[in-house]
């Protein structure tokens, strides 16, 4: 009795085993990238699936660095087909490629992400500037020649901004609203002061030196970084409504009954005000087609063509609706998937 | 000794009736411990019910969603311009050929009701939700035939409308909402009167797929669950067999030495191992080595058997070990082989531990998501993988995963879902380790 339950058992795994030894054709689309794009990306991929005869693409999240990594792994149907970046992709990540045989790549910019300075909506607003930001968030600060620990603890210390105490809540390190966070703003606000200017003359005139010691954010406990989510800043910022976080414009867009936005050198965040540039704090989004799997993945041209179609990524649709702001120059990404331009 | 315990012939130092310092000190000692137990005991309780409230308000609206009922003329110049009922024709028009229909045989029922509202077409259209469009494409290029023709549909309504009816949204939210407007809610309210709007109990919050950010109302577990349960046969069918085995060649036949004194120790320690452990190895072996797909039920049922795998030897090797020596003995002496005395007498009465462990490993997997960030499956998913075989090896997602990503959406509809998918891991859990206690009960032999 026992030993039937045990031989069929037995059978059971050889039967997995032997289905496993079996090669599996992938017939769907599979992407993975920066946790940004995701929500766009999973827009498209529904809306793909149901206008479509192929099936919904799979989108995985990961941040666009693992997504790249995972890009350049090689050529193959183990590997994905489109990796979703909120940065361009690193000329060490194109060697990496090439070295694992992924040589040609086609670089889609499908729009522009704001990211906005957002706090409780019951609380004060804020007109900010990059030299607010700078003052109240850098590590130290030039004062009379010498390089000293950030002393400001309140907003109304760094400028003409409301008796409120100063409690940041930005990305972590890992994410890439980081990057554009503190050389949009840190670093911008740096050379605003003239703080750039009495760094250099302390260090010797080292621009690189001075840059980072600009870009330096202090760890004191009035800045947190935030590792997880947006909606894990909104959770602090409900927590302690003195809190003003670092936000994607499509994130405060779902969410205005409970956060108010402010302005950054006077430019209130809008679709409009990201696209024309005059809304300072903002970076085009990506993604990246291993062109190598076109033609071998059933779907994947008509996917990326159908994701920056106007229906789709025009100023009207969807994913503008959504938050993203649309690429004025959507027709040059169209042409250049129709006629598979690798870079 | 002896002395301490004699009474004294003359005066008694101790009575049975009149407690002593000492005694009542110990009473007190016990008291007291009694209060810490209890206590001890509340605070756990406490942090139950602190659990389950938090999760049982956020997430019992999700399994009631809001319906929005009016009939909608299939316009044949819209859908058919040909006009020749060429399903391959009419799947050129995309759903944004259909969202507009809709919209505006939305505004034209409204207005025939004779509702009074400010709101402009294009804000009436925006209550519906953004699934109704698939939905309806869906269904003309499955019988194009009902073109031309005016039919009732049942759609779903918009996530903040829908939102309002369980109370998230307010009409003082709305004030400061970009995606509502107070006069949107107004004509919800009419239309829920007239009966247009109903919100009831939705099957397919169980069954449908995921859905993107922008229409919270549609999304579903109907992958996840799907995934889960791709997951946990394939763990059952490998990890059972595999635990077992080990267990009684390790119990009965090894020898004990070193080498498997090395082993038990091993065994013992994997069990202890951090799941995120396993991901990686999964990762590396099946995906990158073994060539097997990303995403895929089978890998993660793969992973998720090493993750078990020390559960269930321990398991097993425990009961196994609480079978008496006796019947052993007992077997052997009536002539049995070893083997026949394992098989045919300690297996059976170490059967009911071996199930527990088993369903508890099983419970534990179920539960798990870290390995699964690093093999693909926490992803969005919305096809259904197929019917097994074949369904081990197509992408599809998972419970505990599902609750991971609803929490990240910026949506706070969101939510809502994540809490009851919550629910939903929650019952299975509960049902599995009942069905564990309740095997221990029915079948467990002491001695």
């Amino acid at each position: 009795m026992s030993l039937a339950k045990l031989t069929v058992s037995a059978l059971a795994i050889a039967a997995v085993s032997a289905t496993a030894a079996v090669a599996q054709s992938r017939d769907n689309v599979q992407i993975a990238g920066s946790s940004t794009v995701l929500p766009y990306a999973a827009i498209v991929a529904e809306a793909f699936g149901e206008n479509f005869e192929f099936p919904t693409p799979v989108v995985e999240s990961g941040g666009s660095s693992t997504g790249l990594r995972r890009f350049c792994e090689g050529v193959g149907e183990n590997t994905i087909d489109i990796a979703n970046a909120s940065r361009s992709i690193r000329e060490n990540e194109i060697a990496t490629c090439a070295e694992n045989g992924v040589t040609d790549i086609i670089e889609v910019r499908i729009g522009y992400d704001g990211i906005v300075f957002a706090s409780d909506i019951d609380g004060n607003s804020f007109e900010f500037t990059p030299e607010h930001w700078y003052l109240a968030l850098a590590a130290e600060l030039p004062v009379d020649g010498a390089l000293v620990a950030n002393p400001n603890t309140n907003w109304s210390e760094v400028g003409d901004l409301p008796d409120q105490a100063i409690a940041a809540y930005i990305p972590g390190t890992r994410h890439g609203t980081r990057e554009v966070f503190e050389e949009n703003v840190i670093l911008q606000g740096c050379e605003d002061s003239g703080a750039m200017e009495a760094i250099m003359e302390i260090n010797g005139g080292d621009e690189d030196a001075a840059e980072e010691t600009c870009m330096a954010i202090r760890t004191d406990g009035v800045s947190t970084d935030i590792d997880g989510d947006y909606t894990e800043t909104l959770a602090r910022i409900s927590a302690n409504p003195e809190g003003i976080g670092v936000f994607g414009l499509a994130f405060y867009e779902n969410n205005t009954d409970r956060l108010q936005v402010a302005t950054m050198s006077g430019v209130e965040p809008t679709v409009e005000t990201i696209s024309t540039g005059e809304y300072p704090v903002s970076r085009p989004l990506f993604f990246y087609i291993k062109a190598a799997h076109i033609g071998v993945i059933p779907g994947l041209k008509e996917f990326a063509s159908f994701f920056v179609s106007d229906d789709i990524a025009g100023p009207f649709g969807p994913l503008a609706a959504y938050g993203l702001v649309s690429d004025p120059e959507l027709a040059e990404t169209q042409a250049k998937i129709e006629n598979e331009e690798t870079m | 000794m002896s002395d301490a315990t004699a009474p004294s012939p003359t005066a008694p130092t101790s009575s049975l009736l009149k407690q002593d310092d000492r005694t009542r000190r110990r009473n007190r000692a016990e008291t007291r411990f009694r209060a810490y137990g209890m206590a001890a005991v509340i605070v756990g309780i406490l942090a139950l019910v602190l659990l389950l409230t938090s999760i049982l308000s956020n997430g019992l609206s999700s399994f009631r969603q809001t319906f929005i009922t009016f009939p909608v003329t299939l316009a044949e110049e819209r859908l058919d311009p040909q006009g020749n009922r060429n399903p391959e024709e009419m799947a050129r028009v995309t759903t944004f050929g259909y969202a507009p229909l809709l919209g505006q045989s939305f505004v034209e029922h409204v207005q025939s009701m004779g509702i009074e509202t400010d709101l402009g077409p294009r804000e009436m259209a925006a209550m519906i939700s953004d699934e109704a469009p698939g939905q309806l494409r869906a269904m003309v290029l499955a019988n194009p035939d009902i073109v031309g023709e005016t039919i009732t549909l049942e759609l779903l309504a918009g996530g903040r409308i829908d939102g309002f009816f369980k109370g998230r949204v307010t009409m003082a939210s709305a004030e400061r909402d970009n995606n509502v407007s107070p006069e949107q809610l107004l004509l919800a309210e009419a239309l829920r009167e007239q009966g247009v709007m109903d919100t009831r109990f939705n099957w397919d919050f169980i069954t449908a797929p995921d859905a993107s950010g922008q229409r919270p109302e549609a999304a579903g577990l109907g992958v996840a669950i799907l995934g889960s349960f791709y997951m946990m046969i394939v763990v059952l069918v490998l990890a059972l067999p595999i635990g077992v085995a080990a267990s009684i060649y390790l119990e009965e036949f090894a020898p004990k030495n070193r080498f498997t004194d090395l082993i038990e120790v091993n065994i013992s320690n994997l069990a202890a191992v951090p799941s995120i452990v396993f991901g990686i190895l999964g990762l590396a072996i099946f995906i990158n080595f073994a060539g097997l797909p990303q995403s895929a039920p089978i890998v993660g049922g793969l992973v998720l058997t090493l993750m078990t795998l020390p559960t269930i030897i321990i398991a097993t090797r425990a009961s196994l070990r609480a079978v008496p020596p006796s019947i052993r003995s007992a077997a052997l002496g009536l002539g049995a082989s070893k083997m026949q005395s394992v098989f045919h007498h300690v297996l059976p009465l170490a059967a009911p531990g071996i199930l527990t462990g088993t369903i508890i490993g099983l419970a534990q997997a179920l539960g798990e998501t870290a390995p699964l960030l690093l093999i693909g499956m926490v992803a969005f998913v919305r096809e259904y993988p197929s019917a097994p075989p074949d369904g081990f090896f197509d992408p599809a997602s998972a419970l505990p995963v599902q609750v991971y990503n609803w929490t990240q959406r910026s949506d706070p509809a969101f939510v809502e879902r994540a809490s009851g998918a919550i629910i939903v891991l929650l019952v299975f859990l509960i049902f599995m380790n009942a069905v564990a206690i309740l095997l221990r009960r029915r079948f467990e032999r002491r001695w």
